[in-house]
């Protein structure tokens, strides 16, 4: 009797997951033979972005209206800069929203890439401990830049080949400085982890405004010190993968999606985002 | 001190305010968490049986991958089932990248060894005295091996256990497999990892506590059965 009892928890045990695997499965089919589908089931778009546009909140916001008004579900994959770009010359992904423009450039200009739209922009901005050892200040980031090597402040990069950090190598390259070093920290991280890094170490660090601002309350022993160059502009640009060297690639979405970004009602939304919260915006219109 | 008392109060809340999607998270966890082991126990326990029982030509050398794969890192194993389900790579046509499909696969690749092995070990050391005596009673082969699976109950349930661990622990394989997507493939650990990135700490110590929960809760259940009275 009690072995009994044991086998039948066991099965009972088994059923029950059993069911929890057969069940959204047996739900979907029932709702499919039902009723005769009103509308088709959403086809899947493959977004890959950046960790920003991500971690600031600004694609919990368009997504669902781009989902909406299509029918289409989108798969968001945020990695970097890098990453998303590689996603593409892949064919791995559909459509892409990044920010490293001469790396976007060289995308584009192999064909993997094509419909290559301006987005939005905002800007970066070198943040680094409170009481500024390395005395940088003003909105000249090359020459923040050459004043923390020569006197070797900490500096923390991402180090994941992310829009941030070619950004920032563009910038140490103009200066002609080949960073590294004990002062020179490389995260291989997100933008929200390497800011973390820089808190804890007291470095500096070169981060886009809208992560700053998402985060700066866990951030308190950091502040802003340059800001506002030519140099620091942050430009994002969308693109569609290039079906013609890939099979598999939803281009009709991806091409869809490209325009609901360009769209003045989305970039009315995109520059809106974050005013309530941040009172200011984190991204602002910048279409062609 | 403060933030953990707040991300206990935040846990609180969040389970009992009904938050839809925390709710979600958890359910998917829950589900892909519970299929995989459930899927890596069908395989991995006769699997181990028949290690331990039987002896057969390249049985140490199956025996030795299952070892390694013990300690098979979840990013290796990420990444193999990202390549195989790639667009181009074998089984691209089947669309299952960034699905939860995809993350059950890859927890199945980290946790069958432990199971496989975990089960093996177990049953390699039932003595030989006592399968001759079994054998001098008169049981047919299904019989014995029925008096040794309640003999070994503890062990297979340490077994089982074992992988339930290691999947429900996963996040490196469930990240890069499952892309975190909001709805769809995002998991406790992963929504973890995502909120510290985004400076939530709060949120992400409240979720921590939820993981830790569900974990205790299955575990607690496993143990319960595992320690039922030996039936003699």
């Amino acid at each position: 009797m009690k072995k009994n009892r044991f086998l039948i928890t066991l099965f009972a045990l088994m059923l029950l997951v059993l069911s929890a695997c057969g069940n959204s499965d047996t739900k979907d089919t029932a709702a499919k033979e039902k009723k005769p589908a009103p509308k088709p089931a959403p086809t899947e778009l493959i977004l890959a972005t950046t960790t920003s546009t991500q971690d600031s909140g600004l694609l919990d916001v368009l997504v669902p209206m781009f989902e909406k008004e299509n029918n289409v579900k989108v798969k968001t994959i945020a990695v970097g800069t890098g990453q998303a770009l590689e996603m593409g010359t892949r064919g791995e992904a559909d459509v892409l929203l990044v920010h490293a423009p001469a790396a976007e450039k060289a995308v584009v200009d192999a064909g993997d890439a094509i419909n290559y739209k301006r987005v939005m922009y905002n800007d970066f901005i070198l943040v680094g401990p409170k009481d500024n050892p390395a005395g940088v200040s003003g909105n000249d980031i090359k020459a923040a830049f050459k004043t923390l090597a020569d006197t070797k402040s900490t500096f923390v990069s991402r180090g994941d080949d992310s829009g941030t950090h070619k950004k920032e190598l563009g910038i140490w390259t103009a200066d002609n400085i080949q960073p590294a070093g004990d002062w020179y920290v490389s995260t291989g991280q997100g933008m929200g982890q390497t800011l973390q890094v820089a808190a804890e170490k007291k470095g500096y660090v070169l981060t886009d405004r809208a992560t700053w601002l998402a985060q700066e309350k866990n951030l308190d022993t950091l502040k802003i010190v340059v800001e506002g160059g030519n140099d620091l502009m942050n430009i994002y640009h969308v693109m569609q993968v290039n079906p013609e060297k890939h099979d598999k690639i939803n281009s009709k979405d991806a091409e869809k999606f490209v325009n609901f970004m360009v769209d003045s009602k989305t970039q009315d939304v995109i520059e809106n985002f974050g005013k309530k919260e941040y009172g200011q915006s984190l991204f602002f219109k910048y279409t062609e | 001190m403060e933030l953990l008392i707040d991300g206990l109060k935040k846990a609180i809340e969040m389970i009992f305010s009904g938050d839809r999607e925390v709710f979600a998270i958890t359910w998917l966890t829950l589900k892909v968490c519970l299929i995989s082991s459930l899927i890596s126990s069908i395989i991995g326990l006769p699997l181990g049986i028949l290690l331990g029982l039987t002896r057969f030509k390249g049985r140490r050398l199956l025996l030795l991958f299952i070892n390694i794969g013990m300690g098979l890192p979840p990013v290796v194993a990420g990444l193999w089932i990202t390549m195989l389900l790639w667009r181009s790579g074998p089984l691209g046509d089947l669309t299952l990248l960034y699905s939860p499909t995809a993350i059950v696969m890859a927890q199945i690749l980290v946790s069958l060894p432990i199971v496989t092995s975990l089960t093996c070990t177990a049953f390699q050391q039932v003595s030989d005295k006592m399968l001759l005596q079994i054998k001098a009673l008169g049981a047919t082969k299904l019989q014995t091996l029925a008096i040794l699976i309640k003999q070994l109950k503890i062990a297979i349930f340490a077994a089982v256990m074992a992988g339930f661990g290691r999947v429900i622990a996963e996040v490196g394989a469930a990240m890069m497999v499952g892309g975190n997507i909001q709805g769809d493939t995002r998991i406790l650990t992963t929504t973890i990892v995502m909120e510290v990135s985004k400076g939530n700490f709060d949120i992400a110590l409240a979720l921590s506590f939820i993981l830790l929960s569900v974990a205790l809760l299955i575990t607690a259940a496993l143990t319960f059965l595992q320690q039922r009275k030996r039936i003699s």
